[in-house]
């Protein structure tokens, strides 16, 4: 039986070769995000691969659209399409893009502009209220996108309408696109921020699988409130070159370096 | 105008139950007969349009035919990449009512002036833009566009628009409606509320030219043009909206296609009414600024009047 943990290591080694076969960019964010992906795909989310688009699955909204090798790593990992089909990202005529492509099984929302997966994900999760539906939504953002103001006008509506169906998790790796979140537009203190705005607020280690697990659960939820997962997570998670290093937002593996990642990908989780 | 969307609306959320409005916080004493009427199918999401279109994304993919109302700009405008991402990307079902077009809050300023959305809307892809030019036409476009199963734009005017039609309009895809026909070889095409404007003008001066309301800024039916421009050798194309990108500049590019593809002989003489790509800063009633900015037939056609 594949573990959570199998399944990170797993998205973290496609994530890797994608980027390094196509001078792909963005590892940084992938690699942050795996373990969150992995615990939401492994074993929270309520799915049917073989139908996607069933109606009473969870939603899962991805808001971090250039760290799409991560989604598309997941679905793959979890019987959406073939591995093979992986290959083809970025290729002229494929629909694996390099910021997420809704015409790619599985995937809810294409995404790429920032501040606007939440905004939809709370407009279903609405749906599912007065619908009275018992499935769930959950949007994945990262901290960078939070400068969006779009973000906020969601955060501001989604307690105010008792969005308890609704699950935010951000990917808290604390490096945007050019700086740290703290030198560019500083979102501590974040946890704060969102209690304040009436969340159900859960700080969590974003690689510890328990935490997230316990985190991420349906059950157990504070009646009426919207729960966000502030997950702390490290940019470039299980590569020791890449961990909290701004270049790998850009940066593709040349090949040493990605036999040097590989190889401590594969063993750092080896059981 | 905007009393007959909602009336129509209402009657369409009567026997559809799919149909859900969404409002900026805009609206009062128009929406609340919806609101009271149906409570679990409407909702005031606040001062915040980027997150209303963006909720109308969602609740569409769960099967809602949303509409999302407020005035002119917010709507459009401040939500333009939600539009385009969210919504048409997505071919989401999900129709925006725009209030208040061109200058239709005239003394409330420029930020109020909804005279740039026409052009921006009709480049995106798959987006419906339409803008009725009387009471009866909201009334078939309220419907057509909650049949119509993807994005759609509509621009109201505001409130006490005379009826131009003797009968109620039927509306399709694209299609223009003739308002004034007779044995003349001009036409004025008009869209929105200067419809009425035109339809006035060519009563009160006598003025020999027919004239097609143009309800949908995007699609045009190219055929139906093509017919129309080889009959008229002198078109004014009149709308409330900037010179550059919006109406005239589409039936001028489609105009032109045709000729290129060898549909049309020749083009007519085509003079563009519009708004000569300025902001205006003074207070006026709607009247006052169109004046301002020269929306009118006066002097036209040459040698006419």
């Amino acid at each position: 039986m594949t573990t959570t943990q199998d399944l990170a290591r797993n998205i973290r080694l496609q994530c890797l070769q994608m980027c390094f076969n196509k001078r792909a960019s963005h590892l940084g964010g992938a690699l942050s995000v795996a373990d969150v992906l992995a615990v939401l795909y492994g074993s929270v989310l309520h799915k049917d691969p073989a139908q996607p688009k069933a109606p009473q699955r969870d939603r899962l909204f991805y808001s971090k659209g250039h760290a799409c090798t991560a989604l598309y790593a997941v679905l793959a990992e979890t019987g959406y399409y073939p591995h093979a089909a992986l290959e083809t990202f970025t290729d002229n005529g494929s629909y694996f893009t390099s910021h997420v492509n809704h015409k790619v099984p599985g995937v809810e929302l294409s995404t790429g502009s920032l501040g606007h997966a939440l905004s939809v994900a709370a407009g279903t999760a609405l749906a599912g209220k007065r619908r009275q539906a018992d499935w769930h939504v959950f949007a994945v953002v990262s901290d960078g996108e939070l400068d969006e103001g779009s973000n906020w006008e969601a955060i501001l509506f989604a307690p105010h309408h008792k969005l308890d169906n609704l699950t935010l998790v951000v990917d808290y790796n604390k490096i945007q696109s050019f700086g740290s979140t703290a030198e560019v537009l500083n979102l501590d203190p974040l946890a704060d921020k969102f209690r304040a705005f009436g969340w159900d607020c859960i700080e969590v280690d974003g690689h510890d699988h328990g935490q997230l697990s316990a985190a991420l659960a349906k059950t157990g939820r504070q009646p009426g409130k919207p729960r966000v997962v502030v997950a702390h997570t490290v940019k470039g998670k299980g590569v020791s070159f890449m961990e909290n290093q701004l270049a790998w937002h850009y940066k593709s593996p040349d090949a040493a370096q990605f036999a040097a990642a590989r190889e401590e990908l594969t063993q750092g989780h080896a059981a | 105008m905007r009393t007959t969307f909602i009336d129509s609306l209402l009657a369409l959320a009567e026997r559809d139950e799919r149909i859900f409005l969404l409002c900026g916080d805009l609206g009062y004493s128009v929406l609340e007969p919806f609101a009271r009427r149906f409570p679990e199918r409407f909702l005031n999401v606040g001062i915040a349009e980027q997150n209303m279109v963006g909720l109308a994304t969602g609740l569409s993919m769960e099967g809602y035919t949303v509409f999302c109302y407020s005035i002119g700009n917010f709507p459009t405008l401040r939500a333009m990449e939600q539009i385009r991402y969210d919504v048409c990307y997505h071919e989401a079902n999900v129709k925006i009512i725009a209030v208040g077009g061109g200058y239709a809050y005239g003394p409330l300023s420029t930020s109020h002036h909804t005279t740039e959305e026409l052009g921006m809307l009709r480049t995106i892809p798959g987006l419906v833009v339409t803008a009725p030019g009387d009471p009866s036409e909201v009334a078939a476009m309220t419907g057509f566009i909650a049949s119509h199963p993807g994005p759609c734009y509509m621009r109201l005017n505001k409130a006490g628009e005379p009826r131009l039609h003797a009968a109620p309009p039927e509306v399709s895809l694209g299609r223009a409606l003739a308002l004034k026909q007779g044995a003349h070889r001009a036409a004025v095409f008009a869209t929105g509320d200067m419809v009425g404007y035109a339809s006035r003008y060519i009563e009160q001066h006598g003025l020999a030219a027919d004239l097609y309301s143009f309800p949908f800024v995007n699609p045009i039916d190219t055929a139906q043009l093509a017919e129309l421009a080889a009959r008229y050798s002198q078109i004014a194309t009149l709308e409330e909206h900037q010179a550059n990108g919006g109406f005239g500049s589409a039936i001028l590019e489609r105009l032109h296609d045709l000729l290129s593809e060898g549909r049309l002989a020749a083009l007519p003489a085509v003079k563009r009414i519009a708004i000569p790509n300025a902001f205006i800063s003074s207070a006026g009633t709607q009247d006052y600024l169109r004046e301002q900015m020269s929306l009118t037939l006066r002097d036209w056609p040459a040698g006419q009047s």
